[in-house]
């Protein structure tokens, strides 16, 4: 059994590993030594994340004790989760690691997108990748054949990733400092922007098979992204898009987000993405 | 569907406070910009709270309008649903209130 990961909490989780990565593992004596590419984690806590502590906290009574009384909460529904979040983000900020929450519809091309970054990146800056879909591990196993070490999360019937399910993930990829996790959040334009799972960007993929009503008709999706890929402008030609309806109806929900055309299949707008990651990327500690 | 998740939230939470309290009542703030469907949450609410200290619980659940403040004119308006725009026709706005999701209270015994 795997000693670094796994909790109570919903979606199963598999690790495959690059021989290459295999190799660094078992040389540094760090965790995950199976001797197995592919290994599924069973359910158990964590011994030094702990997700489930929650600091004590105070309850108000506001009538007697043993009859019928309301007690104040005031308590976020999500702090669980935020917790949780802040606990990955200090995690990934104190091993100097750079983690993207990539949001999109599906089929607006994440995972052409990130096997393209693979290759535009390699031997410049290491990535790994979270995968989270509702079912099967298609996209880690185009992820492993691309080249990365990957985590696939499958949500069952969860229509997102929440900050446990990264927490687990992050202690089964164990990346290096210095270097990307990209998490691709499952295909869906509503839920995954509820859920804060710790990471230090969101960039929200749109196409251009997709209509420029989406940042309208999405808000809460757009309002929180730092960068918007608009995808797909190979085919501009051949599709009834407006980029110039697209830009204005993002700005209208989200005026400070960054839009960047691209094309994920030709690399038309590819290195300005590559020069958004490599910015914000820390320098390896070690 | 993400209030079956936001609602089973809640249930956790008021378990994780007040384990051994049978709760009658609770009581949820979801403000009109919080992104999470009032109505969804009430459809999800018996369903999740079955088995648990919640089981019978009535729902409040209050929905305090949104509340922004326009960056080029500075005035501070109630947006007219989900996307905020200023009388002036601004965009660039600032969220002051209506994000919240929280619980308020819970009634026991």
């Amino acid at each position: 059994m795997c000693a670094t990961c796994g909790c109570s909490s919903g979606g199963t989780i598999r690790l495959m590993v690059t021989e290459h990565d295999r190799d660094h593992r078992l040389g540094h004596g760090r965790g995950h030594d199976h001797g197995h590419a592919d290994h599924e984690h069973a359910d158990h806590e964590h011994s030094d994340h702990g997700p489930h502590q929650h600091p004590p906290a105070e309850v108000h009574t506001l009538a007697a004790p043993d009859g019928p009384r309301t007690i104040e909460l005031q308590q976020k529904v999500l702090a669980k989760n935020d917790e949780i979040a802040q606990r990955n983000r200090d995690w990934l900020e104190e091993r100097g690691i750079l983690a993207v929450n990539l949001m999109s519809s599906p089929g607006a091309g994440k995972t052409t997108l990130l096997e393209a970054t693979m290759r535009g990146l390699a031997g410049k800056v290491a990535i790994s990748v979270v995968e989270g879909d509702q079912e099967t591990a298609l996209d880690a196993t185009r992820i492993l054949a691309a080249g990365s070490s990957v985590v696939q999360i499958n949500t069952g019937v969860g229509c997102h990733l929440d900050a446990d399910m990264l927490a687990r993930a992050l202690r089964c990829l164990d990346p290096q400092s210095g270097s990307i996790v990209m998490i691709e959040n499952v295909g869906n334009l509503v839920c995954p922007a509820l859920f804060d799972l710790g990471e230090q960007a969101r960039v929200v993929l749109a196409s251009v098979t997709e209509g420029a009503d989406k940042p309208l008709k999405y808000p809460h999706m757009f309002r929180q992204a730092d960068l918007v890929l608009l995808n797909k402008t190979d085919l501009l030609p051949y599709v009834d898009f407006d980029v110039r309806e697209y830009a204005s109806g993002l700005r209208k929900v989200s005026p400070d987000a960054l839009l960047l055309q691209m094309s994920a299949t030709t690399g038309d707008g590819m290195d300005t993405w590559y020069d958004w990651l490599r910015r914000r990327t820390p320098v390896p500690s070690e | 569907m993400h209030e079956l998740a936001i609602t089973e939230g809640v249930i956790d939470a008021v378990t994780g406070r007040l384990p051994d309290e049978r709760i009658t009542c609770v009581c949820l703030e979801i403000g009109a910009l919080s992104g999470v469907a009032a109505d969804s949450v009430r459809f999800c609410f018996d369903l999740v709270t079955e088995g648990t200290n919640l089981e019978g619980a009535r729902l409040e659940i209050t929905e305090p309008p949104g509340l922004c403040r326009c960056r080029i004119c500075g005035v501070n308006f109630e947006p007219d649903g989900p996307i905020a725009i200023c009388p002036c026709g601004s965009a660039e706005v600032t969220v002051l209130a209506g994000q919240d999701l929280k619980i308020t209270s819970v009634q026991v015994g």
